[in-house]
């Protein structure tokens, strides 16, 4: 069985040796052209002057389009189609493309894009959340609200209470590969090449953009440099100018973005402003909570409106919330708009019930690991079976039925506690806190911290339509079998996975399974590989067209043999029948002489869920992943400087369908998440201008960001809905372990003080965010 | 200097090459990709910053990893070069660096990947172990760097191959160093007296010794440079001259030769250089040119100053000298003349209270917020004399003159530290930027100063040296 095998990446020997090809690096038919945008200098504005005379005049420059030369202006919107390719205008932001240049090389289309001569009739921009609820500049008509029972009346009635304002930074996506995108043209319509993670949205925007048929055109997607939900709609506007240019030129066409464009053009992470409430009983249960969410969407719609519905959806994480209240703004400013990134508004929400969790433990001077565990969901006992036996006092709990999160879905595979207490006992939480305690003791300058945060995953996408996938499966005549389906690669090692499934049902070596370019010809209608989903969804697709074909293979063994068709055996590369063996390609050649087909599609979709978001109720997810990380930091209380020495993860996918590749996505979630709350911070100036663009001024954790001691370990028991494989999904769900990191840079900061004063830390905690804290619990500000 | 033949010669993956017909400014990155197909060396940021085009340069100085993107051809002369398709073996035997990183799952979406293969195959050669400093220039986003160190620590023991040793041999056999013509436009120099003649002669030219400021005037500036000297052929510009209490650094040395060199004499400054940028920067950028384009932000002036450093400048045949804290006049002027150069710089051989300090939002591969450089001598309980220096506080590296008047004569002491660290607000009025406010520069750099109290008597102060 090749599933469940930790097998290397299927493209690492091409990686390693640099002959794994990117987009760019995809030699074109001869006379490419390569295109630039000329970017908005201004925030918010109006038009007033366009003179792109030199630009036509710069060296090797072949075509130069803006808003006049389009009789419609193609859309790049993966939402409501408020996002032309060329401002129309107006500009909204600073960095958006005003016109596009066609020329012979990149740089001489890139030096061209300097020359343009733009005239703006400045106008107030809005920048903040604070100028766009002032403002009501915003999408929807006003906040969504979800409610249960009465969270205001709670809180006035409880003995305790705490309230505050968190404001969490964005994230720049910073993947390795900046966008790329490459246009084709054909005798009878489009190819594109491109860097995304939903090859079918493209193919929709190039065909709209065209005036051509879906049918027309062909998106191909090898492999992505890094993605991160930074690729989900981000792409669009560089497939769509290639194919427009392409269109026009009838040559082939490329453009990529130099790193700069790419940060100041494309959308981040939405940073927002977390307002909470909160009120508690002495052991720090709390009995009722308010969240008001200020998001900051920027100038377009792009995916806001769910990112912001998933924010509300993780706004318990594991947490039963008797009475709460969820308020959610998306406002509407002039900056770059913010978008997809792993989590998908998850985190925001997370950390806001974190934070709450943090405060609460902090006003009553209890341990937070024990304020969250009185918080916890009740595990039930599931007929999959997911939660291992418990320790005793555990049991009671599993009599009753399971509590329900805000939006009314039973909570029925929780293992927050037993997976807590694992992890609690594996890191030596206890002695840890202790000895960090001591050292606090007697070290004046440098302050250690320790924190332990859970987290709960909803699995599935909350746009209920888009949970479903398709596959294509051939097998040849000389046994070998061609696998493609309609998710992408971007790192995830969701192709070897997916070859791994099917080589399972055929019983055959992993190396026999051709994976092939995601390509919208032969997989139609796809969802994005997104919202964690892409194993889920196309392991189940490919492994349904898989047993399609295994199926034909046994009954046409079956028959030969007089026996019943389960009798057929597929393994070890061979296929066993009535006492016979014989090797998987010779029953591959003898069912093609037979003329039994050896092709087919397969098709899933995600049973069980339903949603109403309008009501903010329903069951929006098929399962939960859950996981826990222990981190320790140190800072030092002068500078704010700090650093993460250790993690410990206790992680739950299932029963992996490739631990190997799950404990990278792991380790990388996590650092990944802990660069979210820690180095990565991204400034814009007064006027609305991006001064974070490159990797010299916006910092991913590097190297030795790392934690020095990294200890990573899966929960290894199966999921108990009806998943390929009885695996869970392992994408976005280790992003929010980072979350740890943040927390323990808290009880680091806290220790600064006499635990009089909250130490309110701020996301990013950089250097200069810790010394703000520490100087509060000092009572120095 | 006119070459033996015209065009840049160098070794690419083994094989002499000649390149003719191609601007003085084209960066290897470009030439790899465009014109030569090689597109295993990936470009992710232009600015040498995340290492994705790191490539292994060898000369008589030994192997080391460069940002590709930041190289001009003509900086190539007489070198050889090997990109990631150059590391495997002539039967296509994988290096031991690429099959550790394909068992220890080090590459996911592997675009970074060739660039940290070149490095850790760097380092392999170099029998360097520290994986941390030696990967701090290549930025992985997919896998939390854990599987690619376990990947370097699982390579570290295998033999290194023997098609990685060819470059050095042919190098020494075959091109003699600083030789052969170049681009047009393009002037190398071999000596520093060749450099002093020709810049005088034409002083609105453009120096080039490491190309790591000044490539991004072409990368990301996107200009055309001419005329254009080439340093990197000036070995008498690249040596330390021990002068009886003091050492020469010769302006041309590289920021990694200037580490090595500091380890024994000022280990504080050589802790500082580690974080200076990354090991492919460090194996690029000069000291001279540290100095020279007047950065406020640059870090060797801190601690300089702090040292007591003093700068030899030269024009045609004349010299003068100052101590460096002159050099800086305002933010981004220097008293330099046209056609002057930075050539030397000498610091005294020993200063066991030199401490040097940088702030900034990531350790490693980052610029500063703030740097500090702190020299101060202590007689019988009494400052006698004092050195503070400070980058990121102005617009030029400067000493904080209230701070040190503050400590001068003085009992030293945490109350003389505060009352020092009170005084910078009389020193300093820094600005808000995108890598700290005004308000935090001013408190970290006032932390450091009472950090450095603590540091001398010997107590933990640094988060980089708890260990977990």
């Amino acid at each position: 069985m090749s599933t469940g095998l930790p097998l290397p990446h299927d493209s690492a020997p091409l990686h390693v040796t640099g002959a794994a090809r990117y987009v760019d690096d995809i030699p074109l038919p001869a006379g490419a052209l390569h295109l630039a945008f000329g970017l908005s200098a201004v925030a918010h504005g109006t038009i007033t002057a366009m003179d792109l005379s030199e630009v036509r005049a710069a060296p090797g420059v072949v075509l130069v389009l803006s808003a006049e030369d389009f009789a419609e202006m193609p859309d790049c919107s993966p939402s409501v189609r408020d996002e032309p390719l060329l401002a129309l205008g107006k500009v909204h932001y600073a960095g958006q493309p005003v016109f596009l240049v066609v020329a012979e090389s990149h740089l001489a289309a890139r030096k061209a894009a300097r020359l343009g001569k733009v005239g703006y009739a400045e106008l107030p921009a809005i920048l903040t959340v604070g100028q766009a609820l002032a403002a009501d500049s915003r999408f929807e008509q006003g906040p969504v609200v979800w409610a249960r029972g009465d969270a205001g009346g709670e809180i006035l009635k409880a003995t305790h209470r705490v309230e505050g304002e968190f404001p969490v930074g964005g994230q720049e996506h910073f993947y390795l590969e900046g966008q790329v995108a490459a246009a084709i043209p054909q005798e009878d319509g489009m190819h594109v090449l491109s860097s995304t993670q939903h090859p079918t949205e493209v193919q929709h925007k190039v065909a709209h953009a065209l005036h051509l048929p879906m049918a027309a055109v062909r998106v191909e997607v090898r492999r992505m440099g890094g993605g991160f939900g930074g690729k989900e709609s981000q792409g669009n506007a560089l497939a769509v100018a290639c194919a427009v240019a392409a269109a026009r030129t009838g040559r082939p066409c490329r453009m990529r973005y130099d790193r700069d464009d790419d940060m100041m053009i494309t959308g981040k992470r939405h940073d927002l402003v977390i307002r909470y409430r909160a009120g508690f009983d002495a052991a720090g249960r709390v009995l009722g909570v308010e969240f008001t969410h200020l998001i900051r969407c920027g100038w377009s719609q792009d995916l806001s409106l769910p990112v912001a519905d998933r924010a509300m959806l993780h706004a318990d994480n594991c947490y039963w919330l008797p009475a709460v209240r969820i308020e959610s703004h998306r406002l509407r400013t002039n900056t770059a708009s913010a978008t997809a990134f792993r989590g998908f508004g998850g985190p925001q929400g997370m950390i806001g019930i974190e934070r709450v969790m943090d405060h609460v433990a902090f006003a009553l001077g209890l341990e937070p690991l024990e304020v969250r565990r009185s918080n916890f969901y009740r595990e039930v006992a599931g007929p999959g079976g997911a939660s291992p036996p418990g320790p005793p006092e555990d049991i009671s709990g599993q009599m009753k039925a399971a509590q329900t999160t805000p939006y009314l879905m039973p909570v029925e595979d929780f293992v927050g506690h037993a997976l807590v207490a694992e992890l609690e006992k594996s890191s030596d939480y206890r002695a840890r806190k202790a000895a960090v305690a001591a050292w606090n003791a007697t070290n004046p300058i440098l302050k250690r911290g320790i924190a332990l945060t859970p987290v709960k995953f909803g699995i599935s996408f909350t746009l209920t339509w888009l949970n479903q996938a398709g596959a294509l499966v051939h097998v040849y005549q000389d046994g070998s079998i061609h696998l493609n389906h309609g998710g992408t690669e971007m790192g995830q090692g969701l192709n070897q996975k997916v070859a791994q499934v099917v080589a399972g049902v055929f019983g055959v070596d992993v190396g026999v399974v051709k994976i092939t370019a995601t390509d919208t010809g032969k997989v139609p209608n796809t969802s994005a590989t997104a919202a964690s989903s892409g194993s889920d969804l196309n392991g189940m697709a490919a492994k349904a067209a898989a047993e399609v074909i295994r199926g034909r293979l046994a009954e046409f063994l079956a028959e030969k043999h007089q026996v019943k068709p389960g009798a057929v055996r597929f393994a070890g590369s061979m296929v066993r029948v009535a006492g016979e063996e014989y090797p998987f390609a010779r029953v591959a050649m003898w069912a093609y002489q037979a003329r039994v087909s050896l092709s087919s599609t397969g098709y899933y979709a995600t049973p069980k869920i339903t949603w109403d978001r309008i009501r903010g109720v329903g069951r929006p997810f098929l399962y939960f992943a859950y996981g826990a990380a222990v981190t320790e930091v140190v800072i030092d209380r002068l500078t704010g400087e700090n650093r993460i020495l250790r993690a410990d993860v206790l992680h739950d996918t299932g029963n992996p369908l490739n631990p190997a590749i799950d404990i990278g996505q792991i380790e990388g979630g996590y650092v990944q998440g802990a660069g979210w709350l820690t180095t990565e911070e991204l400034v814009w100036d007064d006027k609305g201008r991006l001064t974070t663009h490159a990797p010299s001024t916006y910092k991913i954790p590097a190297c030795s960001d790392r934690p020095g001691v990294f200890n990573v370990a899966l929960w290894g028991r199966h999921n108990r809905e009806d998943t390929v494989g009885k695996s869970k999904a392992v994408g976005e769900p280790p992003l929010m372990l980072g979350i740890s990191a943040f927390f323990a840079l808290s009880d680091a900061v806290a220790a600064c003080g006499d635990g009089s004063v909250y130490p309110a830390l701020r996301a990013p905690a950089t250097p200069e965010a810790v010394l703000e804290a520490v100087r509060r619990v000092e009572r120095d500000v | 200097m006119a070459g033996h033949e015209s065009g840049i010669a160098f070794l690419l993956n083994g094989t002499p090459v000649r390149v003719t017909d191609e601007p003085p400014t084209r960066t290897l990155l470009d030439w790899l990709r465009e014109r030569r197909g090689l597109c295993g060396t990936k470009e992710a940021c232009r600015e040498g910053d995340c290492g994705a085009c790191t490539v292994m340069l060898t000369d008589a100085d030994g192997s080391r990893a460069m940002n590709a993107c930041l190289m001009f051809l003509p900086q190539l002369q007489g070198k050889a070069v090997r990109t990631v398709e150059g590391l495997s073996g002539p039967a296509a035997e994988p290096h031991p660096v690429q099959s550790a990183m394909v068992t220890h799952h080090g590459s996911q979406c592997g675009f970074c990947t060739p660039g940290f293969v070149v490095s850790m195959a760097v380092a392999h050669l170099n029998g360097d172990t520290a994986h941390d400093d030696a990967l701090a220039g290549n930025l992985c986003r997919c896998t939390g760097y854990a599987p690619v160190v376990r990947a370097a620590r699982a390579a570290e023991s295998a033999p290194v191959p023997a098609w990685m040793r060819e470059d050095a041999s042919f190098i020494l056999a075959q091109v003699p160093r600083g030789s052969g013509g170049s681009a047009p436009g393009a002037f190398h120099p071999a000596t520093a007296d060749q450099l002093a003649d020709w810049y005088a002669a034409h002083p609105e030219a453009v120096l080039v010794a490491g190309a790591t400021d000044v490539g991004l005037w072409v990368t990301k500036g996107l200009r055309d440079l001419a005329p254009v000297a080439f340093l990197g052929g000036i070995t008498d510009l690249a040596r330390f001259v021990p002068q009886g209490d003091s050492l020469r650094i010769g302006a041309g040395v590289t920021i990694a030769a200037l580490r090595a060199a500091m380890q024994t004499p000022h280990p504080a400054f050589a802790e500082l250089l580690r974080r200076f940028a990354s090991a492919q920067v460090r194996n690029a950028a000069t000291l001279g040119g540290n100095i020279a384009n007047g950065s406020p932000i640059g870090d060797t002036p801190p601690a300089l100053i702090a040292l007591g450093a003093r700068l030899h400048l030269r024009r045609g045949p004349d010299r003068r000298e100052m101590p460096l804290e002159d050099f800086f006049l305002d933010y981004r002027r220097q008293d330099r003349r046209p056609g002057e150069f930075v050539e030397a710089v000498t610091i005294p051989a020993s200063a066991p209270a030199l401490r040097c300090y940088k702030v900034s939002k990531r350790f490693d591969q980052d610029i500063s917020a703030v740097c500090a450089g702190f020299n101060v001598t202590v007689e019988a309980g009494q400052v006698t004399a004092a050195r503070l220096a400070f980058g990121g506080m102005a617009g030029i590296p400067k000493r904080a003159a209230s701070a040190e008047a503050a400590l001068l004569g003085r009992e030293w002491s945490e109350a003389t530290l505060r009352d020092a660290a009170g005084a910078l607000t009389g020193d300093f009025a820094p600005l808000n930027d995108m890598r700290a406010s005004a308000g935090y520069r001013m408190r970290a750099a006032q932390g450091l100063l009472r950090r450095y109290f603590h540091d001398l008597a010997g107590q933990p102060v640094s988060v980089l040296e708890v260990r977990p």
